[in-house]
């Protein structure tokens, strides 16, 4: 296995653990990890760190114009970083910016490309990896038939472990064109200090069972005690109860995380299809025949009102 | 302005997702297909810009003769005109490239689509479509306006959005909350049996991968009921037995 390159994307200045799973993904796989990473917020000290995760080299571009989301040029430098490091092999988390980024880079290199891969490779004869499709509900086995290849990787398709070691950091420009920077980001609005959702491993997420946005206090306060994300079902953020990006499911984000609570939503095959690789899912509803039981490993048959608040106070308790 | 929209033909969100051929092929029995629902809110807001300033929206898809309900549906909607690209595609960069090449001299001025495909779940051709042609692509696009040549737009992230204004040109991958889905009036149907659909064979015949086969995930155990009286026994269950907390 040759050198292979890995995107790395940070938020206020640390590296995000999908990230992270993506640089063990490539350490999976035997060979040498490059990392790449953009932007003035994140520290030399949290770049050298991804040699704890097996990366021996990061890439730096240091320059405050990629703090933004600009997909072209992310696109320019990663496709000039493959060329220059000879890496015949991107990998980088599923993700808002990773995965147009990668579709651009896919076609700038002539790479095969495949996004939401949930294992390894399998190399035994060709380059087959397995991916998760109809929204969670199969996978496909393809193989990746050109000589580049990019993997967008799914959340848990690799384990973070601690390898020890740090990586050395160089300062790498990249050649982005102007062109590139033609999209003008104005403005970024963003939830600060809080746990992001399709990244978190415990999420509480509530339906219309609630009633109304001014009964989410109990929602955020058994959150809280858990140090869970909040979710939400699509009527919950069409009727503006909640923002937009808590919705999950078919159509909102896609949670894979360890525990996903479901508390008053009906578990519609919409809103399954966003949750169903999660690890445990309890729900929690007034109505022995939800269908969200069936898809569930814990179940609660009872109201909300009662229920969350006791539950709440029993971690409490537990903790 | 021209829009050009690109949808996909896909199954409807409640069907039962299985496979023939020894795992090689989507089980199409008893399935009814759809507009691919990202898509479905890119034509939707296709269609207002189009009330608001005027211009004309081409419906396009990739597939083969079975697609061409979900076309005339597109139109019913609104579009003007649609075209099938003649072909069975294998992949992302199938279609990508496809699309770039019907779209490359046609001069529109916004090339929209859903953020992914609900049956591979991609979220890939916008952008190489938008790399191909060498303009720009944004996705997941959640707002869009048009003022003069730049669009207006809100691009989601994770745990908020960016606002950013571009040039058209542009491609963008949609989501909601971008507008609400349309649904065919009498007339719209009507109409849509006369509009336009044009065949053209695919020419370009890329791809970067091949499908081995299809698998299901294994079933899911069976759910452990706890009473609502006694909480703690969930929690006892979630530190003990499934150790997540
Ligand atoms: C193409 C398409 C895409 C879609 N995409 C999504 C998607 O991405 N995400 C999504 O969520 N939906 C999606 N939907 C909508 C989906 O079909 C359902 O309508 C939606 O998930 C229902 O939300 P809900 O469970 O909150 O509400 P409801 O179905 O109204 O369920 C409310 C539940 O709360 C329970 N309840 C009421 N009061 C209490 C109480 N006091 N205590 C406990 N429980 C109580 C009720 O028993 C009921 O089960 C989509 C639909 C379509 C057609």
């Amino acid at each position: 296995m040759s050198s292979i390159l890995v995107f790395v994307e940070s938020a206020e200045g640390q590296i995000k653990k999908t990230s992270l799973e993506a640089v063990a993904y490539a350490k999976g796989m035997g060979g040498d990890v490059t990392t790449i990473a953009f932007g003035t917020e994140v520290s030399d000290s949290e770049l050298q760190g991804l040699g704890n995760y097996g990366a021996s080299k990061v890439l730096h571009v240091k320059d405050d114009r990629y703090n933004k989301g600009v997909i072209q040029a992310y696109a320019s430098v990663i496709a000039d970083a493959m060329n220059k490091e000879g890496a015949d092999v991107l990998v980088l988390a599923n993700s808002s910016l990773g995965n147009p980024v990668s579709a651009r880079v896919a076609v700038k290199v002539d790479a095969s490309l495949v996004s939401n891969v949930t294992e390894l490779p399998d190399t035994s004869a060709g380059f087959k990896v397995k991916r998760s499709i109809y929204t969670g509900k199969a996978f496909a086995n393809v193989e990746l038939t050109k000589d580049k290849k990019i993997l967008a990787i799914k959340k848990n398709a690799a384990e973070v472990k601690e390898v020890g070691g740090t990586a050395t950091v160089e300062a790498f420009a990249g050649s982005a064109a102007d062109s590139d920077f033609s999209t003008n980001i104005t403005k970024t609005e963003k939830a600060t200090g809080e746990i992001l959702l399709p990244e978190a491993e415990l999420v509480v997420s509530g339906g219309r069972g609630l009633k109304g946005p001014e009964n989410w206090g109990m929602i955020e306060e058994l959150a809280k005690v858990l140090g869970a994300a909040t979710g939400c079902s699509k009527p919950v953020s069409d009727m503006d109860w909640r923002p937009h990006h808590e919705h999950v499911g078919q159509t909102g984000v896609k949670v894979s995380p360890q525990l996903y609570i479901a508390v008053g939503i009906s578990g519609a095959i919409q809103h399954l299809a966003g949750v169903n690789s999660s690890k445990n899912i309890v729900v929690i509803n007034k109505d022995p025949e939800a269908p969200f039981f069936k898809a569930a490993d814990y179940g609660i048959v009872g109201d909300a009102f009662e229920v969350i608040p006791k539950l709440t106070e029993a971690i409490k308790a537990a903790k | 302005m021209k829009i050009l929209v690109c949808i996909t033909h896909v199954p409807d969100t409640t069907s039962r997702i299985a496979f023939t051929d020894g795992d090689k092929k989507f089980d199409a029995n008893g399935v009814q297909f759809i507009i691919g629902p990202y898509d479905d809110y890119a034509l939707a807001r296709a269609v207002e810009l189009k009330e608001q300033s005027g211009g004309s929206i081409t419906v396009l898809n990739v597939g083969g003769a079975e697609t061409e309900p979900t076309l005339r549906k597109a139109l019913a909607i609104g579009a003007d005109d649609a075209i099938r690209i003649n072909a069975e595609p294998t992949d992302s960069l199938f279609v990508a490239s496809e699309i770039a090449h019907v779209a490359k001299d046609a001069g529109y001025d916004l090339i929209l689509m859903g953020r992914e495909s609900i049956d591979f779940n991609g979220g890939m051709v916008h952008g190489m479509v938008g790399e191909i042609l060498g303009i720009p692509s944004i996705s997941p696009v959640m707002t869009l306006d048009i003022d003069g040549d730049t669009a207006k737009m809100a691009r989601e992230i994770e745990g908020g959005k960016e606002m950013l204004e571009v040039k058209m040109p542009l491609v963008a991958g949609c989501q909601e909350p971008i507008a609400e889905w349309k649904i065919p009036n009498m007339r719209g149907i009507m109409s849509a049996r006369t509009k336009p659909l044009n065949v053209v064979e695919p020419s370009q015949n890329q791809s970067g991968t091949t499908l081995d086969k299809f698998e299901l995930p294994p079933a899911k155990g069976a759910v452990k009921m706890v009473d609502a009286d006694n909480v703690a026994e969930l929690v006892n269950l979630l530190k003990n037995d499934a150790k997540v907390i």
